[in-house]
């Protein structure tokens, strides 16, 4: 039967197992594609097949809607913001200015990676919630009657934590574009007299500008996803999208509000997504 | 170097240790010390004590832990299979076809867990396939999460593989079964076990679909170490956290040295 194939094959282009890609495609569409398209379909229509506009309506207008989308998009958008600072402060002081040690703290920084996001938050109760390390300090020290340092269980405390989490998504590739800038350009640029803020500006940042803007979209687009975080600090008044989502569906059990919030989540996702992508490829990435 | 002068640099790394220590040091210190504080009323803990540690392990948490490590390895096994599979045949496809199906098999990880999570409810909560309730539930919202990582890893792997081996072999009459398992899969093999490391440690620290869809009797450690600092006992939650650091660190690390000896640096 090989042979019958190979015989065939200098008229055709041959086609070797073209069809492989069907099994992993097939499970993809079941438990991913199938499920997604069931969301936008429950959305949409009510429970006998007929098109339910007026509650999409009502969702979209409602206050609860509102607020979760004006917070998904401030806390997203501060927390890029804050990443791409931090990221590249410490980017520049690790790959220009390096110390000893500076190799392995930039591992360390990369394995945060792999931990789970509440850990930050959790961990910042201990530091500055209400009965933390920072208030309790504060009190001892200046014998205060109440806890002084009250932005942990705001959209600040998402934020700050959402910025440790995310800053090693843009450190990673600006320590990548760092490695390619030419030390001998630097160099000269110093010895010709130019001080290291002229330096950063002229030699260094057009090389990270297409690194800050890959890793900016995958901030934006994790930090729009982010769930872990804004249920551990539990705030009543910071409620995201996919927080709303899942106390719709498993608190309230009101599902086909879920899915209408979660189709918009997931239209914003997808953009910020391709935003990504784009970005990514005209990086090379 | 970019700057020369002494005093500018100490400048420099104090500021790189005050955010270092702040964003990234003080959580995880201030998570291992609170794991073993006995009371924390003031700056620092009165006392220490394993007492959180042990209580963890022998309640029901301690099931947590084996219900993380089962879901993750499960996951991330079925995971490494569907990607590399994916990722090989997709380079069976025309040029079109390749960038379309590469950027779905991408789309899952673009995707918030808890709409995947609510997918699989609306999807499989009545019959033909009822899954709600099930273990089987947790695996699939795992492996849906996390098959776009190794997909994508797998799929950086071969890009970076030389395809002179391959074509040598090929040359040689090796056909493709033999081709497969003697020369692509042992190259391969680094960045497979890369994948299924980050696979395992996403699994593990996985919140948003798991909350949506366990089954009672299938608590992980993330919605585990919530529904502890949910109730106010946040020293056993913390515990319970490092228990996970612990196992996701020594996982990768374990794994980082497996590569490693695969690849000779």
């Amino acid at each position: 039967m090989s042979e019958a194939v190979a015989a065939a094959a200098p008229g055709v282009r041959r086609e070797p197992g073209k069809f492989w890609i069907v099994p992993p495609a097939a499970l993809l569409t079941l438990l991913f594609f199938y499920p997604l398209a069931l969301i936008a379909r429950q959305a949409f229509l009510d429970d006998s097949g007929v098109a339910n506009a007026a509650e999409v309506i009502s969702v979209l207008h409602s206050r609860f809607f509102l607020n979760a989308l004006i917070n998904t998009v401030t806390i997203s958008v501060a927390a890029t913001a804050g990443c791409l600072i931090v990221g590249l402060v410490l980017a520049l002081i690790l790959a220009f200015v390096p110390f000893p040690g500076s190799g392995f703290i930039a591992r360390l920084i990369d394995t945060f990676i792999a931990l789970p996001t509440f850990l930050v938050t959790l961990a910042f109760t201990f530091l500055y919630g209400s009965a933390g390390m920072l208030n309790a300090g504060l009190m001892e020290a200046f014998s205060l009657p109440l806890p002084p340092v009250d932005f942990l269980y705001s959209t600040w405390g998402v934020v700050l934590a959402e910025v440790t989490v995310y800053t090693p998504f843009i450190l990673r590739p600006l320590l990548a574009a760092f490695s390619l800038v030419d030390r001998g350009q630097i160099e000269a640029a110093s010895v010709l007299g130019a001080r290291p803020f002229r330096i950063v500006r002229q030699v260094i940042m057009p090389a990270a500008i297409p690194a800050l803007i890959a890793g900016g979209s995958l901030c934006l687009l994790l930090t729009v996803n982010e769930f872990g975080i804004v249920l551990f600090i539990g705030a009543k008044g910071v409620i995201t999208l996919p927080l709303l989502i899942y106390s719709k569906a498993i608190q309230e059990s009101a599902y086909q509000v879920a899915c209408i919030i979660a189709v918009i989540n997931v239209a914003l996702s997808l953009g910020l997504f391709g935003l990504y992508r784009l970005a990514a490829g005209r990086l090379g990435a | 170097m970019l700057v020369w002068s002494r005093p500018g640099r100490i400048v420099l790394w104090v500021l790189f240790a005050l955010l270092f220590g702040v964003l990234f040091l003080a959580p995880l210190a201030v998570i291992l010390l609170s794991s073993l504080a006995d009371q924390w009323n003031g700056v620092l803990p009165r006392g220490l004590t394993t007492e959180h540690y042990s209580d963890v392990i022998s309640g029901a948490a301690g099931d947590s832990v084996k219900a993380s490590l089962i879901t993750g390895f499960l996951a991330s096994a079925l995971a490494l299979v569907s990607g590399t599979w994916a990722a090989l045949s997709l380079r069976l496809q025309g040029p079109s076809l390749k960038r379309l199906l590469g950027l779905l098999f991408f789309i899952p990880s673009a995707v918030p867990s808890v709409s995947v999570g609510l997918g699989l409810l609306v999807a499989f909560s009545h019959p033909p396939l009822l899954l709600n309730g099930t273990v089987a539930i947790v695996l699939i919202a795992h492996f849906v999460l996390i098959s776009a990582f190794t997909f994508g890893n797998v799929s950086a792997g071969l890009a970076r593989l030389s395809p002179d081996f391959e074509q040598v072999a090929s040359s040689l009459g090796a056909k493709p079964t033999y081709r497969l398992w003697h020369v692509t899969l042992p190259l391969l093999a680094p960045y497979l076990v890369a994948a299924f490391g980050l696979s395992f440690a996403l699994s593990m620290g996985e919140l948003g679909a798991t909350v949506m869809v366990y089954p009672p009797g299938w608590v992980t450690l993330p919605v585990s170490i919530f529904s502890l600092t949910d109730r106010g006992d946040i020293f056993a939650g913390a515990a319970l956290t490092m228990i996970l650091v612990v196992a996701t660190l020594a996982l990768l690390l374990g794994l980082e040295r497996i590569t490693a000896r695969a690849t000779g640096t």
